[in-house]
């Protein structure tokens, strides 16, 4: 299938800065694509370069097999959210989601029967005949995704739409949109700094930093190969354990050995990874640190660490130990016995460990 | 609003402070009628008879109210040569501010629009250009455009004065509607422009109905610099197209004759009616243009 | 082509207005100094003679009096509409009830011509019939007010009826900046036990530094400009005594036919008017994009 979103080294400068550097993204039909990243890592720019918004410096774009680069925002079959929804102010919530519509001089007749079907699917229909500023910040949302989905676009574009409202509507519209992309079977683009959306709504993510991309890939791979330091900081919530570490050969694989502060070095045993070099970065995800007996498998290995911190967390308790000047944070059960200031029996389950490398940050297994 | 002092003071007053409370007062009060006294006095002498005026004080009360100055002001006094009163120069003005007032609104709106909205390269720089020409004496441009109107054929007519009051204007009108069009998001102008709008439908069905209030404010400051100024209306009028503040000068500096003061105070309140009026009725308005246009930037 | 003209569509509509700014504002002041620069009389001449037009200005005791007039005017108009402004304001910020009334008589000149102002005021200080007459004729027979016909003192008169113009402007400007001031700083000294006047003079009135600014932006360019107040009011008299440079300019310009002194006299309010407002206007601007 030939993609629908086609981005062929794109590069954006204002003036002499290079705001994007060498973006090369496809995506096909169907597809759920989140730009993700620090803010001012270029994903809005990008984002209004496909809409047309911004004019590239670089590289082509093409929507549905066609050349975009030079198309004005109108002709390229896309609808696009806002992160503060940019409604019209001075238009009811009808006009607003038939301006469009209007603009391109599709006759009345459709214009309300298109209303009437975005209406009832976005549940809105009886805010219809209000103005933008007698809506809740929620509602609003829903009228600015109303707007969106009458155009039936080729390409959905979401611009940090949820980043204006409170924790709790935003897991609600989360999954809303979710909902709507399974049953629409659209295409959607979407930005957002937040690496909980990006894992809950995208089928492909792409991570960005100062304008160059990171790595692309699904949730999966992101969340359990990340490509860099960058991507493995920043994915995930606690973040990775990046710990310091030696590495040598010895007889049944890699020997990693990790410092510890007043006791003696942690040593595991990777029997996987080869041709490590001396110095790496060993990534571990806190899911993957548990109480010795919790976790079982043959990459599974047991050594003894002190505690220093406990913080429960309701279905999970953390805990936090200093192994190689870093503080190392491990997902434990609720009911554990683990305190602070004692020793504890911690499971490294290798089979799920990262390594990169302290100079470049890259991935090195 | 701050409420400090309320909030300072505990609820039950001292002497000393409801001494303070008074003094306060009567400073308030002498102000006023330091700022309200001339207005009073031209409208008791307007009212007046000339014989009156000569025997009585200026601050009493006219004894006999006769209109006969006000009559003679509006249709009989003479400006110069001719003697029919203020009329004729009240409705030069008004045929001067009216589309003045409109063709400067409404490039200050578009300009507004196109700076704050549609940013390009040096649009900055225009923008600092013409905010410059809101503060130039304009001495400096009188002999330049004296000649510029001989040469375009608008000299000693109102089209030329209009002219000269909507270039002069431009820089102000453009500031007004500029400093309102960036507050609102440049997301609204992104949403149509996907929804398919070009730039004169947005600015027309989205920004225009936003405007009220910026208009409202423009074309009162518009309104009452254009029909208050004196200096482009002498330099730039003839005798018949002489504006309402140069002919009301022309009465009261006439030298020939006997001085009618009450006609004159009538004359001064009629030329100064019209933008007294918006200022009663649209008092708010008027003060928001006034900080907007000594605040910059 | 579509592409093209959608995307130039912004420039085309504001190059009108930038294109007459050009001509009317910067290509006028070019003229303007280029003239000032030859031997115009009735009619421009264009052939550049150096400055002997400022030479003449400068050497002639007219425009010293009016550039000591701006001097003394200015600086009493200026002095005495931001001290007078400000004064107003702080009274009218004491939670006065009849507050709006108030600021609408004290702000109500601001509406009116200069020629209207002037008309007035002339009728006032007119000591034949005016308050010197009244005051008389309380029974004050001595009492003297004759300043609009005293040579000496006829520039103070034109000060009186600019102020009385102005600073209701100014109050309303400050007042704004008075009630713009953060609430959270006030009670924060109020709980400090702080009493209400250094409250003012320590906290709230240092943080208005930018309106002061802006005020005396705004009335220094009046008082350089102003015109219409002094011919309405006295005229220039007596004899030149109230001459500003806007009143020589006009004279040479328009009734003596001395267009290089007009020119001349023109650039010098220009370059007055250049030094105050230029940085101002380059700081704003900065900060703007700060």
């Amino acid at each position: 299938m030939a993609p629908i979103l086609d981005i062929n080294n794109l590069y954006k400068n204002y003036g002499s800065v290079e705001i994007l550097k060498d973006i090369n993204v496809a995506i096909e039909p169907g597809d759920f694509l989140v730009l993700v990243g620090p803010s001012g890592c270029g994903k809005s720019t990008l984002l209004n370069c496909i809409a047309g918004l911004e004019p590239i410096t670089g590289g082509t774009l093409s929507i549905g097999g066609k050349d975009m680069t030079h198309v004005s925002p109108k002709d390229r079959d896309i609808a696009m959210v806002f992160q503060s929804y940019a409604l019209y102010p001075t238009m009811s919530v009808a006009k607003n989601i038939t301006f469009g519509m209007k603009v391109r001089g599709v006759d009345a007749a459709t214009q309300e029967s298109k209303l009437k079907e975005v209406a009832s699917q976005l549940q809105i229909e009886q805010l219809l005949h209000r103005r933008p500023g007698q809506l809740s910040g929620g509602q609003r949302q829903r009228v600015a995704m109303g707007r969106a989905l009458v155009r039936d676009p080729k390409l959905f574009l979401f611009d940090e739409p949820l980043s204006n409202l409170d924790a709790k509507l935003r897991v609600e519209m989360r999954s809303e949109i979710k909902k709507l992309h399974q049953n629409l079977g659209a295409t959607m683009v979407y930005v957002t700094h937040d690496q909980i959306e990006a894992m809950t709504l995208a089928t492909k993510i792409v991570v960005l930093k100062g304008g160059v991309v990171q790595q692309i890939g699904t949730p999966a791979e992101i969340y359990n190969r990340p490509a860099n330091l960058f991507v493995a900081d920043f994915m995930g919530s606690p973040a990775m354990n990046l710990i310091p570490a030696k590495a040598s050969k010895n007889g049944s694989g890699t020997q990693i050995e990790i410092a510890r502060d007043g006791a003696a070095p942690l040593v595991l045993t990777d029997t996987h990874a080869e041709n490590l070099p001396q110095d790496v970065i060993l990534g571990l995800r806190p899911e993957d640190i548990a109480e010795a007996g919790f976790r079982a498998g043959e990459d599974v290995q047991v050594a003894e660490c002190h505690i220093d911190m406990v913080e429960p967390a309701g279905a999970d308790t953390f805990v936090v130990s200093e192994l190689g000047g870093k503080q190392v944070t491990a997902r434990l059960h609720a009911e554990t016995g683990a305190e602070s200031g004692k020793a504890l029996s911690l499971a490294f389950d290798l089979s799920k460990v990262s390594y990169f490398a302290p100079g470049s940050g890259e991935r090195l297994n | 609003m701050t409420d400090f002092t309320q909030n300072y003071h505990p609820p039950r007053r001292s002497f000393g402070q409801l001494a303070l409370r008074w003094l306060l007062f009567a400073l308030l009060g002498l102000f006023a009628l330091f700022y309200l006294m001339p207005l009073f006095v031209m409208v008791t002498t307007s009212l007046k008879s000339l014989e009156e005026i000569r025997t009585g004080s200026l601050v009493a009360l006219p004894r006999d109210v006769t209109f006969e100055a006000w009559s003679t002001a509006w249709s009989g006094t003479c400006t110069g040569v001719k003697c029919e009163g203020l009329r004729p120069y009240f409705w030069n003005s008004v045929l001067m501010t009216v589309p003045a007032v409109f063709l400067a609104t409404l490039l200050g709106a578009v300009n507004g629009y196109v700076i704050a909205q549609w940013r390009f390269k040096g649009a900055n720089l225009i923008f600092a250009m013409m905010l410059f020409g809101c503060f130039i004496p304009f001495q400096v441009v009188l002999l330049p455009m004296a000649r510029s109107l001989g040469i375009l054929g608008l000299a000693g007519s109102i089209p030329g004065l209009i002219f000269v009051h909507v270039i002069y204007g431009i820089g102000f009108t453009t500031l007004f509607f500029r400093n309102y069009y960036v507050t609102i998001p440049a997301e609204l102008t992104k949403a149509a422009k996907v929804d398919g709008a070009g730039f004169f439908r947005i600015f027309w069905s989205i920004f225009l109905p936003l405007s009220l209030p910026i208009v409202v404010v423009t074309v009162i400051w518009q309104f009452t610099n254009i029909w208050n100024d004196f200096l482009f209306g002498v330099s730039f009028s003839q005798a018949g197209t002489q504006p309402v503040t140069v002919a009301l000068n022309n009465i009261v500096n006439s030298t020939t004759g006997v001085k009618e003061y009450n006609v004159d105070m009538a004359a001064a309140i009629i030329a100064a009616l019209p933008t007294l009026l918006v200022y009663v009725v649209a008092g708010k308005y008027f003060i928001r243009g006034l900080t907007a246009g000594s605040v910059k930037g | 082509m579509t592409e093209w003209l959608e995307r130039h569509v912004p420039k085309m509509v504001l190059a009108p207005s930038f294109v007459a700014v050009l001509i009317f504002v910067y290509g006028f002041i070019i003229w303007t100094g280029w003239v000032s620069l030859t031997r115009s009389k009735l009619m421009p001449k264009y052939e550049i003679k150096g400055v002997i037009q400022y030479e003449r200005l400068f050497a002639s005791p007219r425009w010293d009096t009016a550039m000591d007039n701006l001097f003394i005017f200015g600086g009493l108009f200026i002095g005495i509409s931001l001290i007078l402004g400000l004064f107003l304001a702080i009274l009218l910020d004491q939670k006065i009830r009849a507050e709006g009334v108030l600021r609408t008589i004290y702000l109500y000149p601001m509406a009116l011509s200069m020629i209207v102002t002037g008309t007035a005021w002339k009728w006032i200080m007119n000591p034949g019939l005016g308050i010197e007459a009244t005051v008389r004729n309380w029974g004050f027979e001595s009492f003297t007010f004759n300043w609009i016909t005293d040579p000496k003192m006829a520039i103070y008169a034109v000060v009186i009826a600019a102020v009385w113009q102005a600073s209701g402007f100014v109050m309303a400007l400050f007042l704004a900046g008075l009630r713009s001031v953060d609430e959270e700083i006030i009670k924060a000294a109020q709980v400090d036990g702080i009493p209400t006047w250094r409250i003012y003079s320590a906290i709230i009135i240092p943080s208005m530094a930018p309106i002061f600014l802006s005020a005396f932006i705004v009335l220094a360019h009046l008082a350089i400009k102003s015109f219409d107040l002094v011919i309405a009011l006295t005229g220039g008299g007596p004899g030149y005594a109230t001459d500003l440079p806007a009143t020589y300019m006009y004279a040479m310009a328009f009734s003596r036919g001395d267009i290089g002194q007009a020119a001349s006299s023109a650039m010098v309010m220009m370059g007055v008017v250049f030094t105050i407002v230029v940085p101002y206007l380059y700081s704003e601007l900065r900060a703007k994009h700060d």
